[in-house]
């Protein structure tokens, strides 16, 4: 069998199990957010933390629980690290530096899960379980909750209300991650995952030279890693370390994991909105960009020139021989078009072109399928500006599942398509003009600009993932990444929030013979090419000067 | 109309035949199918002064994207004042600034064709000398003059000085002014008709007009302002696709604005007039500049049809309706009932009725008077008799006590009316009524026709002849016009006052979705509150004082200019020439203001692609040959790649003002299908046009020795 078939076939794989879990997953996640029954674990924590699950909150409200939770996760994590000297279990490993601790809390709150840091040169057990993974978990539920809220906007009428942060947020961990982890982390265990607190070992390498290794909870953070659309990893080689990611088995299984959440959620919004074909809608739209994505990067990967890359059957650089060029290139792509960022091959060793492709799909927004709620809340916004257009074109005041897009609407959206491209050209331009930044480049010309365009990219939209070769352990990208990756986060859930708010007070519109129909493939297709078109542009002079550049160059 | 219920039920009407308001219907869809405002390419060059007045900075910053593009051409232009030598500077900004004259030609040729429309309405609006009552005597004052609540007299030959309610008597009035109609409609103090417009002429007897608007905010003061473009505000559709242009514009700015750094590093510097011209290049320009003309235009459309819409809003909203309200009479049937029928009773032939019938209409001026007098003649070769050829005849007139009329002659008194009166009549005369006269006329009143009995008294006593069935005749075409309504999403509902068992058979005659029978001004009422409850947009037409709440509750209110001022204050739409039936086309209007709308903005963004392809390759291609590889185009030199699509995106702004005036073709088929075909069209065609255009215009401009 040959590569590209393996490739195929693996992809098909997955489509399959993707599949097979959207309608129970959907439907659960649906009935979760639904319920108005409390586990008695989760009233404890009610208790716990002072809230009450069951006052319904309008978007203001709703808002400041987002924001108040995060603050306070920021902030205990940056302290976790700063004290990580005199804490107990942390391997020996000193506090890590303001800046760092900073950028590595941004990192983790916003769902990000940069690293300008060696897991396993940095953070010890402490850090990374009662620290790092704990973020894992709420950072992902809090997206979901956000999504969740803009679900109810179109599902509610005439009420602003939309519906409780602290239960959304609470149940999105009891209810969906936390379980799901735990059948992951066994799955992964079973296949070779490691999964212990043992200390650091020192190896022989059969080229001679000693090797540091050391154990940790990794299988179980490796599942949520995947499942949140984290992407942090235990280790510094991420999934392309053995321990996270032993297996081609494994490696599939992690790219089913981030991605059957995002996935599903379309169902959970066509369950809520009362048409599983709206939902059907939104997923035929991610499904597109995704399969699409991975067409052309199996193709710029596998056909590609010089005698090197034909000897290997692709270009094998930076990618495991365990693991192939098509299982990478779907992994790439899976990682990049959601929030996830984690990697099993290194972004910057692709052809000019496919690192090209793992920075579009994050430019898209990551929306196809996008992040854990932030890719179906993103997808929607694109769907409220594609409908706005297309449904002028029928002759009538757009609406989107009954509910009007009106100056109010579109000014939300029209805010939230603004932020992460600002954010991007502006950091990536300022970084450019001066003269320090560029000296962390490894490399030069259009490669080099390419790392820190992808730095920028990568932090702004929350994904994670770096273009190795950058040097981002500086004062000035720690902290600049660190605010990208906190604005990028949270000022758009500002718009979405105060668009379901808006949404939620409006009347419905019932639909007739002359309503935009957004559950057929004609608007699937429109919606396609709204997003290529208006976020694909923003960035083409950009990349023309990076990857185009690099990948067209021979 | 609900107005009139009472006048409905009555079968033979008394009201004093003014200008009947539904005569002009034609409703045959090719002729009234919403489309031409004819452009003519001299209206550019009349509009050109109007248009550089529009370069006024304060003018231009109502339209960011067009204010943008103006900036732009100010910055090429002091950059080229710097660099005098550069040829390629002063090129770019010259066409800069032709985008942005392009785009205020665009409005100000939409705004000249409300002038001519003003003009001849100013001449309506020449000072008028108002004869002033006070007490009983009367002081001449100048028409500017007048306040609220003032009542002047006007006798034939005056020009009305304000707009006011007849209060007392009754003249026919000289509408031409502001409807373009020639003949004369009569204004009476009470009832419905006792609205009068100032600018308008007596021509025939004296009244005296209570004035009800200030001056300077009459009717025509407001069409004035209206057709100007005066009184635009932004519509709320205009307004959020104007956020969404700006966000775009500044999302293009940022793009372009963070260019010059990674220019730069890349090894090659880019200067003001590249970036302005790319940026220029990038912003939807197409649809910024169009958008005002289109809305101008909608509004303008509207206007030749004879249509006033009181603010853009309403037009909008038009578009969005789910629910039309329609009156039955005049709407969906033509005004009047016709006979259509002859049925005798007990023994009598339908000749001897035909005739009976024929000789009690004579002298009946009524529409269904007439009708009998035809049908008799077209089935029974009865020829009309004058009324003089009948010797010693009394004519006895319709009076609402009666509710009968008739004649009496050679012996014979015939007698047609309401069944209840006949009858009575008859046995007040002590003779018989067949027993079958009951019978048939229950049979044509569930039929939804009107039965009147024709009675006779002569030697051989009192007996009911026959029925005569006045039927309501549907209009040619309006089955199908409601077809396409269905397919457009909207339900039709029929409003009259007559029983629910003929409302049923015309709704189903007609093929409404729904009716109103027996309507109150109340159920009206009560309809459109239930209809807006459930999310729906609702428009209807009115004529009468009691129509206004429920015009003001409409979201969309065609008031007929018929009707009293409290409608026209009420509704939001004022039709001038008080069709119903144009409701239809005032959807169609709206929605085709839309849909162009957001046809010329789709085809505005998908533009970019191709620009892109023309003008990346020739900034970088220097510094990175492989990029070369997007000029797909094979344009001929870097210059001329740029300068290629500013001068293709200032053209296709003059290209397309037709199509923003005249606005998109709209047929009436499903959003399915007008989505698809406006997608092709002005997605795809978007996408496309461009490479070729741009190609085009390089090989042109390639051929000056220099660029190529």
């Amino acid at each position: 069998m040959g590569p590209v078939l393996a490739g195929v076939l693996q992809l098909l794989a997955l489509i399959a199990a993707l599949a097979l879990a959207y309608v129970p997953l959907g439907n659960h996640m649906a009935k979760v957010y639904s319920s108005d029954k409390h586990w008695r674990v989760e009233k404890w924590i009610y208790k716990g933390i002072g809230a009450d699950p069951n006052t319904e909150m309008r978007w203001p409200a709703y808002l400041r629980g987002v924001l108040a939770f995060s603050a306070v996760g920021v902030l205990f994590l940056y302290l976790l690290q700063r004290l990580q000297g005199v804490l107990p279990g942390s391997l020996g490993f000193k506090a890590i530096d303001p800046d760092q601790a900073f950028n590595t809390a941004a990192s983790f709150v916003t769902n990000t899960n940069w690293q300008s840091y060696y897991g396993e040169q940095a953070m010890g057990h402490v850090v990374q379980t009662a620290g790092l993974a704990v973020q894992n978990f709420v950072s992902a539920a809090v997206g979901i909750a956000v999504a969740v809220a803009l679900v109810r906007g179109f599902a509610r009428s005439r009420t602003g209300e939309l519906g409780n942060f602290w239960s959304d947020l609470v149940r999105g961990v009891t209810r969906i991650l936390l379980p799901l982890s735990v059948v992951a982390a066994i799955v992964l265990v079973a296949c070779g995952a490691i999964q212990n607190f043992s200390g650091i070992h020192e190896v022989g390498q059969f080229m001679g030279g000693d090797q540091q290794w050391n154990g940790g909870a990794v299988a179980s953070q490796e599942a949520i890693k995947e499942i949140g659309t984290n992407g942090g990893g235990y280790f510094n080689a991420n999934s392309a370390h053995p321990f996270e990611n032993p297996t081609p088995f494994t490696n599939l299984f992690e790219i089913f994991l981030l991605l059957v959440i995002p996935f599903a959620l379309t169902r959970t919004f066509g369950i809520m909105v009362g048409s599983v074909k709206q939902g059907y809608a939104i997923l035929a739209t991610m499904g597109t960009i995704w399969v699409g994505f991975i067409a052309l990067m199996m193709w710029t990967e596998f056909a590609h020139h010089g005698p090197a890359f034909q000897m290997a059957g692709g270009a094998m650089e930076g990618k495991e021989t365990r693991i192939g060029v098509g299982a990478s290139s779907i992994f790439a792509v899976s990682t990049t078009l959601t929030s996830t960022g984690a990697v099993d091959s290194f972004h910057s060793s692709f052809t000019g072109l496919g690192g090209g492709i793992t920075m579009l799909g994050m430019q898209l927004g990551e929306i196809a399928p996008g992040g854990t709620g932030s890719g179906l809340y993103g997808m929607l916004i694109m769907a409220v500006i594609a409908v706005f257009i297309a449904g002028l074109m029928v002759g009538r005041t757009p609406e989107y599942l009954g509910k009007k897009i009106g100056t109010r609407e579109i000014k939300f959206a029209a805010c939230y398509i603004l932020i992460t491209p600002a954010l991007v050209l502006i950091f990536t331009a300022v970084a450019m003009a001066l003269p320090t930044p560029g000296h962390s480049m490894t490399n030069s010309g259009a490669h080099g600009f390419s790392e820190i365009l992808y730095a920028y990219t990568s932090a702004s939209n929350n994904n994670g993932s770096a273009f190795a070769g950058l040097n981002a352990d500086t004062q000035w990208f720690n902290s600049t990444l660190g605010l990208a990756m906190i604005l990028g986060r949270f000022l758009p859930m500002v718009f979405v929030l105060a668009l379901a708010g808006s949404l939620a007070e409006q009347k419905p519109v019932p639909a007739t013979a002359g309503t935009l129909r957004t559950e057929k493939p004609l608007f699937t297709g429109l919606l396609v090419g709204a997003i290529l078109i208006i976020t694909g542009l923003t960035y083409f002079p950009a990349l023309a000067l990076g990857p185009l550049a690099e990948g067209l160059a021979s | 109309m609900t107005t009139d219920v009472t006048k409905q039920e009555d079968p033979m009407p008394t009201a004093t035949p003014t200008r009947a308001p539904h005569q002009d219907v034609p409703t045959g869809h090719k002729e009234s199918r919403v489309g031409a405002g004819l452009f003519d390419p001299k209206q550019l060059l009349k509009s050109l002064p109007a248009a550089l007045r529009k370069t006024d900075p304060r003018v231009m910053v109502k339209s960011p994207v067009m204010f943008v593009v103006w900036i732009g051409s100010v910055l090429t232009t002091v950059f080229s004042f710097k660099d005098p030598g550069d040829w390629f500077g002063w090129t770019i900004s010259a066409w800069l600034w032709l985008t942005v004259i392009f785009a205020n030609l665009a409005e100000a040729v939409a705004e000249g064709r409300g002038k001519a429309q003003a003009d001849t309405l100013r001449r309506a609006k020449t000072d008028t000398v108002a004869r002033r009552l006070v007490g009983e005597s009367e002081e001449q004052v100048p028409g500017t003059e007048l306040r609220i609540g003032d009542r002047v007299v006007c006798e034939a030959g005056d020009v009305i000085p304000g707009d006011g309610d007849v209060v007392e008597g009754v003249a026919s009035v000289d509408e031409s002014a502001i409807t373009g109609e020639s003949a004369p409609v009569i204004r009476e103090s009470g009832g419905d008709r006792s609205a009068v417009t100032g600018g308008t002429k007596v021509l025939s007897d004296r009244i005296v007009v209570k004035i009800t608007t200030k001056p300077g905010e009459t009717f025509i003061d407001r069409m004035i302002n209206l057709v100007e473009g005066a009184a635009r505000q932004k519509t709320p559709n205009e307004i959020a696709l104007n956020i969404l242009l700006a966000s775009l514009t500044i999302v293009f700015l940022l793009a372009v604005a963070t260019l010059p750094p990674l220019a730069d590093y890349a090894g090659t510097h880019l200067n003001m007039v590249v970036l302005v011209a790319l940026l220029v290049c990038l912003i939807p320009t197409t649809i910024g500049a169009l958008l005002s003309a289109i809305g101008i235009a909608g509004m303008d459309r509207l206007v030749q049809r004879n249509v006033l819409a009181m603010s853009g809003r309403a037009v909008e909203a038009a578009g969005d309706v789910s629910t039309l309200l329609l009156d039955k009479t005049g709407t969906i049937t033509l005004g009047n009932r016709q006979a259509s029928e002859f049925v005798p009773v007990g023994g009598t032939t339908e000749a001897e009725l035909a005739d009976a019938a024929q000789l009690s209409s004579l002298a009946d001026e009524t529409p269904e008077g007439r009708s009998i007098v035809v049908l008799a003649k077209e089935n029974h070769g009865l020829r009309e008799r004058h009324q003089g050829e009948l010797f010693g005849a009394e004519w006895i007139p319709f009076t609402a006590q009666t509710r009968m009329s008739g004649v009496d002659v050679d012996g014979r008194r015939i007698r047609k009316g309401a069944a209840g009166s006949v009858v009575a009549w008859v046995k007040e005369q002590e003779g018989t009524v067949a027993d079958d006269a009951d019978t048939i006329s229950n049979r044509i009143s569930q039929a939804g026709g009107t039965p009147l009995l024709v009675a006779v008294e002569d030697e051989q006593g009192a007996r009911v002849l026959g029925v005569i069935h006045l039927k309501d005749v549907v209009k040619d075409g309006m089955r199908e016009r409601f077809d396409e309504l269905r397919r457009m999403g909207i339900k039709t509902i029929m409003i009259t006052g007559d029983n629910p068992l003929t409302a049923k058979a015309i709704a189903e005659e007609a093929g409404v979705d729904d009716f109103l029978a027996e309507a109150t001004p109340e159920d009206k009422m009560a309809l459109i509150k239930r209809e807006q409850a459930g999310g729906k947009l609702v428009a209807m037409t009115g004529d009468g004082t009691n129509d206004a709440p429920a015009l003001a509750q409409a979201d969309v209110g065609v008031a007929m200019n018929t009707g009293t001022s409290a409608a026209k204050e009420a509704g939001n739409m004022v039709d001038l020439d008080s069709n119903p039936t144009k409701l239809i086309e005032i959807v169609e209007i709206g929605k085709q203001l839309l849909i162009t709308r957001g046809a010329l903005t789709t085809f505005s963004i998908a533009n970019d692609v191709a620009k892109y392809f023309a003008i990346i390759p020739a900034l970088f291609a220097a510094v990175y040959p492989g990029l070369d590889k997007l000029n797909i185009m094979g344009l001929s030199s870097p210059d001329s790649a740029i300068l290629s699509a500013v001068i293709f995106n200032a053209l296709i702004i003059i290209a397309l003002v037709p199509l923003s005036l005249k606005g998109v073709q709209y047929r009436p088929v499903s959003a399915d299908k007008m989505l698809r075909r406006n997608l092709t069209i002005y997605g795809l065609g978007g996408l496309i046009a461009p490479f070729v255009g741009i190609k085009l215009i390089d090989l042109l401009i390639s051929l000056i020795p220099g660029i190529g």
